[in-house]
């Protein structure tokens, strides 16, 4: 048997120390809400648990030139009570918002739901519309990359030992932006998505000038449809473009027949919440 | 109905056990705890099926803090003998090799050995320490693909029973059945119409929000006390007495609170090993599955094929009624194929039916009861057969079941002829509700199914003892999950003619009330209520006589009237009556104490019929089903306290609702169950259903003083089919195999679409 060590650094550059000298027994321990979990039902016994909710910058939303900075330990019910930034990237809040159930959400974090690396995690293909980008800090220093770089395969991420990550950044908004995210469950609550699909555009006069797609659960990682961005942008969002759009989310979909969907079931899917979230994305925008 | 005669009988007062239950303070299986207690772990199989060529304990056995180590060795061989559990037979042969795999394992999860240590870490560890050395076999997991021939096969011993001439070769399929009235045949000759169809449903568990649980102490002298959560701890002594060979008053269980049972905890899993393991190391044992293990290694129902073929005439007259059935058993035979049968066609009234069923082994946990076991399987089948026919008759479905309704008089198939019923007036009931009469929403659908359940009677005993402020306790021997304390006690109140809150109903162990046969077959308030209501007539007798006493006039010259004795008539002379709190306080001067007891073997268990009525709509791009209107109709006999007949109904349709449209086992091709809890076992969260609509249709059974029915079980019998018959009327897809989750929906919906369009 393995005893757990648990330390609470006050700094990101002690946090990485700790990670860093723990030889790949080190976790990371924000919300906790995937952590505990694990470690309960056997898959995880690590050797250290890192709290990284006593670091300033992990654990708030700050806001700089009209984008904003959401650290990777704020809690979904933090991020849904935010003052401006549901307003600003509302898919982007609604799919923080839908991990997990209520008590869940005071504790759970985008940062962590990141990190967990699931293909199915509710944020991600919401954050990969939005255009997020990854805040990771290492023992190298301090470095950015895109949302849709950062998943290796399932439960994998591409940091490099001792990197944590740091936070998450929003682009500013175009005038005319707004964002959607859906997911289908077989049940109302309390489950894990079949299909997640994200989508952030921006209308000026009634055409889409710009588009992102984000897609869950349909493939090892969560995907970035570039494809299906293209398919809107120049359009009015019609039905033609729609059936474009969704018809390059299927061709990018590699899903799986697991427990919780088939291949011709979630293919078929993505198509469907891509129409949907487009709409609804395209209706916000519109005010 | 409204006629309140009772003073008690049909009102709502708080359920006795509610303030523990709220303040949690209510102790369940996993909340009793001892000095120096030992916890207890299961080594579960990897494999579906494989042989155990031997197990290495010595590594596992020299952990510090591993105190014992049991297998298979450690239980006595077990004849080849039938015993009464719950409503399911189980072979004494067969459960002990459930509880312990001894020359196979038979399904993943399947107990081959178990480690008590002085924690839990060091159980576990210990665990990983022994090494089974398995050869592996082919298995098979569904049921037809069990029957076929070359299928692998489970128990050597089996040759199929009900077959002749009697077979040679061992075979799956452990038992054949059959039941038949009038000539089939014949009966198809008279038919305008025959519609025939072929339906599966996935197996189901029961989902009881707490796991298996026990506490076991073996003291030196032999004794055994076991704390539990069971729905019967008169069985648990039971099984425990016959498998490890003690003595029945050596073994004194005590039931826990118990959080949902639903019939699956009328078997023993953990009991007979926590106590092996008391044995061997001299420490009380304590073990709890985790909820992997409740699903891995606990029964479910069956899953099955239903095959129905009905005929009718024209004007909606049922003339024949066919079906085949075949019920997955798990790994040893014992499916409720046999009621399940006997439930198909109870329903109605037709002079010519077959029914034959096939019980049949795979490489699957040991089914279980589950609330009206094999009846919602077959139900599934029959009522949706039935609206087919309601369809292409051009028949209103409640009307095509009236006209076909079993009534008092109906011969079953099955054999007996039903006394008093109330399919009828359950069926006039659903056709003159809100729910029916309402107009339905823009692009939903309805559909009506009915439900069947015998409900059964049993041994019972209770005792009644007034306390010296003439204050009464009740005791009964039945552990109580679904308010059954709440309704012995008013019908104690009644035949006492004093406040409820003066009487207190509990739970007693084993060494404390005589032998009570378990909770289950809807038979607690119907039979112990029985009990109860003798106990406490017996206690009037014997308040008479003390009353006579005092009076100096024969005991018969009394009599008892709202909790008074009285003088029978003036000629007795005028006597100031005397309180059941007046006679307690006097008890020492005219006889010593004042108890009751009863002890029968109910017979006359009213049967009970229910209609349910649905509203959903299905999304058509992705085969979700929106249950938005749910009405659930039933004769419950007499309502004693409605709010808990209710919620049997509420929470049978809920349960219902989850069997139609998301759960099942999912295996691998390795047969591993994939879906081992709640996430991905998908029952019905409160968000997904509306709130489920009551309609209590009381038709006294006559064979009871208070009317009462069982009324647990027959909730789940009809949703199945009621959402099936909506979702075609919704979508125009006929969906034949459970559940219709989204996916299967969604497939099915878009094979239609190109032959609905050419159309």
């Amino acid at each position: 048997m393995q005893d757990i060590q648990y330390a609470a650094p006050k700094t990101i550059d002690e946090a990485v120390a700790l990670v860093a000298g723990a030889n790949g027994s080190g976790r990371i321990l924000a919300g906790g809400t995937d952590l505990l979990v694990q470690m309960r039902s056997g898959m995880l016994s690590p050797g250290l648990i890192v709290d990284v909710k006593k670091i300033g910058e992990l654990t708030r939303i700050s806001e700089e030139g009209g984008g904003f900075v959401i650290g990777a330990a704020v809690s979904g019910a933090q991020i849904g009570e935010h003052a401006r930034l549901p307003k600003a990237w509302p898919g982007v809040v609604e799919a923080i918002n839908l991990i997990g159930s209520k008590q869940i959400q005071g504790r759970a974090s985008a940062g962590g739901n990141l990190c967990n690396a699931s293909p199915a995690a509710d944020s991600v293909p919401a954050l990969i519309a939005a255009g997020a980008i990854v805040v990771v800090q290492g023992p190298k220093g301090r470095r950015e990359m895109p949302v849709e770089k950062f998943h290796a395969g399932p439960g994998r991420s591409n940091l490099t030992p001792g990197e944590i990550v740091v936070g998450l950044k929003l682009p500013p908004r175009a005038a005319g932006s707004a964002d959607a995210y859906l997911r289908l469950i077989p049940r109302t609550e309390m489950d894990i998505a079949v299909v997640g699909c994200g989508v952030s555009l921006t209308l000026q006069n009634g055409k889409c000038t710009a588009a992102r797609v984000g897609l869950g659960a349909v493939a090892p990682t969560p995907l970035l449809v570039e494809e299906a961005g293209k398919a809107l942008v120049g359009t009015t969002l019609d039905e033609a473009a729609l059936g474009k759009a969704a018809a390059a989310c299927r061709a990018a979909c590699k899903p799986i027949d697991d427990k919780r969907g088939t291949i011709a079931y979630r293919t078929k899917i993505a198509g469907v919440l891509l129409q949907r979230a487009a709409k609804i994305a395209a209706d916000r925008a519109k005010g | 109905m409204g006629e309140h005669r009772y003073k008690w009988i049909g009102t709502r007062p708080n359920r006795p056990d509610g303030a523990d239950k709220v303040t949690g303070r209510a102790r369940f299986g996993a909340d009793f705890n001892m000095p120096g207690q030992l916890v207890g772990k299961v080594l579960r199989s990897p494999h579906a099926h494989a042989i155990i060529k031997s197990i290495d304990v010595s590594k596992a056995a020299a952990l510090p803090g591993v105190k014992a180590i049991v297998t298979s060795k450690d239980f006595p061989e077990q004849p080849n003998q039938i015993v009464s559990a719950g409503e399911m037979l189980v072979n004494l042969r067969d459960i002990t090799r459930n509880v312990m795999a001894r020359e196979k394992a038979l399904y993943d999860g399947h107990a081959v050995a178990a480690v008590a240590a002085t924690t839990e870490a060091i159980a576990k560890e210990a665990l990983g320490l022994i090494k089974v050395d398995y050869q592996v076999l082919p298995h098979v997991i569904d049921v037809e693909a069990a029957m076929k021939d070359d299928a692998p096969i489970l128990h050597d011993h089996i040759r199929t029973e009900g077959v002749e001439p009697k077979p040679t070769k061992p075979s799956n399929i452990a038992k054949r059945i059959a039941f038949a009235k009038g000539d089939i045949e014949a009966g198809f000759k008279k038919a305008e119409l025959v519609v025939e169809r072929t339906f599966h449903t996935a197996p189901v568990h029961q989902g009881y929000i707490e796991p298996h649980a026990v506490l076991a102490s073996a003291a030196e002298d032999g004794q055994v006390q076991v704390w539990c959560t069971t729905q019967g701890q008169f069985t648990v002594r039971g099984f425990c007495s016959r498998l490890l060979n003690l003595e029945t008053s050596h073994i004194r269980v005590t039931p826990s609170e118990i959080g949902g049972g639903f019939g699956g905890k009328t078997v023993v899993y953990l009991e007979p090993v926590a106590i092996r393991l008391s044995q061997k190391t001299g420490k009380p044992v304590k073990m709890v599955m985790s909820r992997e293990e409740v699903f891995r290694a606990s029964g479910p129902t069956s899953g099955g094929m239903v095959k129905v073929r009905l005929g009718a005439t024209r004007d909606g007259r049922l003339v024949a009624a066919d079906c085949t059935a075949a019920l997955q058993a798990g790994a040893f035979p014992g499916s409720p194929v046999g009621q399940g049968c006997m439930c198909s066609f109870a329903c109605y009234d037709v002079d010519h039916i077959r029914v034959i069923g096939y019980d049949v082994v795979s490489n699957r946990p040991k089914v279980a009861a589950y609330r009206a076991p094999g009846a919602p399987i077959l139900a599934w089948g029959v009522e949706s057969a039935m609206d087919i026919l309601a369809q292409e008759l051009g028949i209103d479905p409640i009307d095509l079941r009236l006209k076909n309704a079993a009534k008092k008089g109906t011969k079953t198939h099955y054999g007996p002829t039903f006394n008093t019923i109330g399919f009828e007036e359950c069926l006039q009931a659903a056709k003159n509700s809100d729910h029916w009469k309402s107009p339905l929403k823009p692009g939903f659908a309805r559909g009506i199914a009915a439900g069947f359940w015998f409900n059964i009677g049993g041994d019972s005993s209770a005792a009644a003892h007034v306390g010296e402020d003439g204050t009464v306790t009740i005791i009964s021997g039945n552990p109580d999950i679904g308010g059954s304390r709440a309704s012995l006690a008013m019908m104690a109140a009644e035949e006492l003619g004093i406040d409820y809150t003066k009487v207190r109903p509990i739970v007693a162990d084993t060494s404390s009330i005589g032998f009570n046969f378990l909770t289950g077959g809807s038979r607690v308030t119907f039979a112990t209520g029985l009990a109860v209501v003798e106990a406490a007539r017996d206690v009037v007798r014997e308040l008479k006589k003390r009353a006579a006493k005092i009076w100096e006039v024969e005991p018969d010259a009394v009599v008892w009237e709202n909790g008074e004795a009285k003088p029978a008539s003036t000629n007795v002379g005028q006597q100031e009556p005397l309180s059941l709190a007046k006679l307690a306080a006097m008890a020492g001067k005219t006889g010593g104490p004042i108890n009751g007891h009863g002890q029968l073997n109910a017979q006359g268990a009213g049967p009970g019929f229910g209609v349910h009525i649905v509203d959903l709509k299905v999304d058509r791009d992705t085969g979700i089903v929106v249950v938005d209107r749910f009405t659930a109709v039933q004769d419950v006999g007499t309502a004693v306290h409605p709010s808990y007949v209710e919620g049997q109904l509420q929470g049978g349709a809920v349960q219902g609702i989850g069997w139609a449209v998301n759960e099942e086992y999912i295996y691998s091709a390795k047969g591993k169950l994939e879906n081992p809890g709640f996430l991905d076992y998908r029952m019905p969260v409160a968000s997904d259903l509306p709130r489920i609509e009551t309609i209590l249709v009381e038709v006294a059974n006559p064979m009871h003083p208070y009317g009462v029915r069982g009324v647990g079980e027959v909730p789940i019998v009809p949703p199945m089919a009621a959402i099936g018959n909506a979702v075609a009327r919704a979508t125009g897809v006929r969906m034949l195999d459970l559940p219709m989750s989204p996916p299967r929906l969604s497939a099915a919906m878009d094979a239609a679409r190109p032959k609905m369009a050419a159309e």
